[in-house]
């Protein structure tokens, strides 16, 4: 394969997770997804891994979890209501400490919605999602190349703190055909990896691949002892910190002498930018805050930018979901404003000009 | 003169893979046996270094607290796809499900009709009893016609409630499967049957023959608001009349 290549966001994807060294898919049809699955058809048969077409998300969501309770690197990806049918796996994966990266190319909502972009499913994948006390990583990628990047990076991080990772893209992103940098060759290309391979750099002893010459291995999220599950719910938390504290990443630009903070993710980030660039022309100063991690949220930046900021306006493509942590994050000290768009609507440059003007 | 005393042979013992602790069963039910079968099988083959086994929401949620080699848990009803995902990135290992009524009749039906579909070279222990155990004695797809349960208190009726499921014929139409068997643990004589299809239906798995179940009809005592031994006859006499035991499909 060339190293300069031109993909959709979803086929970068898949090529990013076989550069990780992904040896198990499993997926579900569903629309704007649909290319990555294909092409994990495809590369997971050239790859010597394992594709599978599951009967459903739950079952595809499972299979992950059977394939990554054996330590291998396994993959899943949906839209939207798919991501809502995996939402009781991923409280398990999370639950068992397994490892595995999710994707969702969210689309319109609520039911089953349209099929064109959207970002409703924010508090889904930051918040939890499932039953119980958790968090999922949440990487959010605005470009092909960042897909391609960031779900590489997912797997490392994924099996640096045993928890599941998400890829949280949107249709638009998903769909969109952009130049590619590849990095070099896939790892299980570079050592002649064999199917069970469980990637590289990491040690999992506490993988099933039968009890010879250990004691025996159990994946169980079940504790029932008395105290126990609330010591290894706390156990989880201090994981999630330390996620927080080491893996929060976003983009800033021109927050130094901003007095109009744009705060956007994905694509609409891209959009928000152009926006801002626009709004210099004119003499406005504004900047913008683009999360690359969702959760953990950047919540120092956004705290950084208060020093110039007047005001925040965060733009989704939702009714206004991550700007309620954003004003967490801003705590009073500047108001926040917003901009949405719901149902597959697309904020245009222009719009979002025009709403910086009328709060400067 | 001293006579040599030859060392007699163990007629009955400890498997290495069952550990020796109590368990949570209710007296006169049919998890210990069934265990301790699949725990035998296991032994025979040598594979306790080999497999990896699945336990179900359920009765036997916590099935690893007395099997001593790798399990996993699963999500209610997910178990085969579980296993799918197990056994395809390790197809050298042994992998079975064990599964209860509730797990693999209701809620998991999509997931065991697939696994079976494609073919999924593993073992699958079906133990059937009838009724809902860990949840407190609510109807299952497999209680019988008019059986009381917590949720059907003057009897499941056809007309409201449906029919029982006979997961195994239901099954057998399809051209995945490789060996379907019904047993039952409510005597010693079918005990060993039961033993010789668990056996089997591990065999399928190591020699690359795919997809096996085996349903073992399994005693409730305490749901059945019956003796042990009334339950055993309760097997005997009714349920076995409708699940008919023996070899349903082998290729």
């Amino acid at each position: 394969m060339k190293n300069k290549v031109l993909m959709c966001g979803n086929e970068a994807c898949g090529e990013g997770a076989v550069l990780a060294g992904c040896r198990f898919y499993a997926g579900y049809p569903i629309t704007p997804q649909n290319e990555l699955t294909a092409y994990m058809a495809k590369r997971m048969n050239e790859t010597g891994g394992v594709f599978i077409q599951a009967e459903s998300e739950l079952a595809a969501i499972n299979m992950v979890f059977g394939a990554a309770a054996t330590g291998v690197r396994a993959m899943t990806s949906s839209s939207s209501p798919g991501m809502s049918l995996k939402q009781e796996g991923i409280s398990y994966l999370v639950g068992c400490e397994l490892p595995c990266v999710m994707v969702n190319m969210q689309r319109g909502g609520p039911g089953l919605g349209n099929i064109a972009p959207a970002q409703g499913d924010y508090f889904q994948a930051v918040k939890g999602g499932g039953h119980g006390d958790y968090k999922v990583i949440v990487l959010a990628p605005s470009s092909a190349q960042e897909f391609l990047d960031y779900t590489m990076l997912a797997f490392d991080l994924a099996d640096k703190y045993r928890n599941p990772a998400l890829i949280l893209g949107d249709g638009l992103l998903g769909q969109m055909m952009e130049p590619i940098q590849l990095p070099g060759p896939p790892a299980h290309e570079a050592k002649g990896a064999s199917g069970r391979d469980q990637g590289p750099g990491v040690e999992k002893p506490w993988a099933l691949t039968g009890c010879r010459g250990r004691s025996a291995n159990i994946i169980r999220s079940l504790i029932l002892a008395e105290g126990a599950l609330e010591e290894h719910n706390k156990k989880l938390q201090e994981k999630f910190r330390s996620i927080t504290m080491a893996e929060t990443r976003s983009e800033s630009f021109n927050i130094k002498d901003s007095k109009i903070v744009l705060v956007a993710y994905g694509s609409v980030a891209r959009i928000a930018k152009a926006s801002m660039q626009m709004a210099r022309a004119k003499g406005l100063k504004v900047g913008l805050i683009r999360p690359v991690t969702l959760w953990p949220f950047p919540d120092d930046a956004i705290r950084n930018a208060c020093l110039s900021a007047k005001k925040f306006l965060v733009v989704e493509m939702s009714a206004g979901q991550m700007v309620e942590d954003v004003r967490l994050a801003v705590n009073g000290r500047a108001p926040v404003e917003f901009h949405g768009r719901m149902g597959g609507g697309i904020p245009s440059e222009e719009e979002i000009l025009q709403k910086i003007e009328t709060l400067a | 003169m001293k006579k040599k005393i030859k060392a007699a042979k163990p007629a009955f013992s400890q498997p290495l893979s069952l550990r020796d602790v109590e368990n949570h069963y209710c007296a006169g039910c049919g998890h210990g046996i069934i265990h301790r079968l699949v725990c035998e099988a296991i032994d025979e083959f040598g594979i306790r270094e080999r497999v990896i086994g699945i336990a179900p929401v359920g009765c036997a949620v916590i099935a690893y607290d007395y099997w001593d080699f790798d399990v996993a848990e699963a999500a209610h009803g997910r178990t085969p796809a579980v296993a799918t995902g197990i056994k395809r990135v390790r197809p050298d290992n042994i992998v079975f499900t064990y599964q209860g009524d509730g797990d693999l009749a209701a809620i998991g039906t999509a997931e065991i009709i697939h696994a079976a579909n494609r073919g999924e070279n593993i073992t699958v222990i079906f133990v059937n009893n009838g009724v809902y155990g860990m949840t407190g004695g609510q109807m299952a797809p497999t209680t019988l016609a008019g059986q009381r349960t917590s949720t059907t208190i003057h009897g499941r009726s056809l007309r409201r409630e449906g029919y029982p499921i006979k997961m195994l014929e239901m099954l057998a139409v399809l051209p995945g499967t490789k060996y379907l068997e019904r047993v039952s643990v409510h005597s010693a004589h079918e005990v060993l049957r039961a033993k010789r299809a668990i056996t089997k239906a591990f065999r399928m798995q190591i020699e690359g023959k795919g997809f096996s179940m085996v349903e073992v009809l399994s005693m409730c005592p305490t749901y059945w608001d019956m003796t042990p031994i009334q339950s055993a006859d309760r097997i005997k006499n009714e349920v076995s009349t409708f699940y008919p035991l023996g070899v349903i499909k082998s290729c």
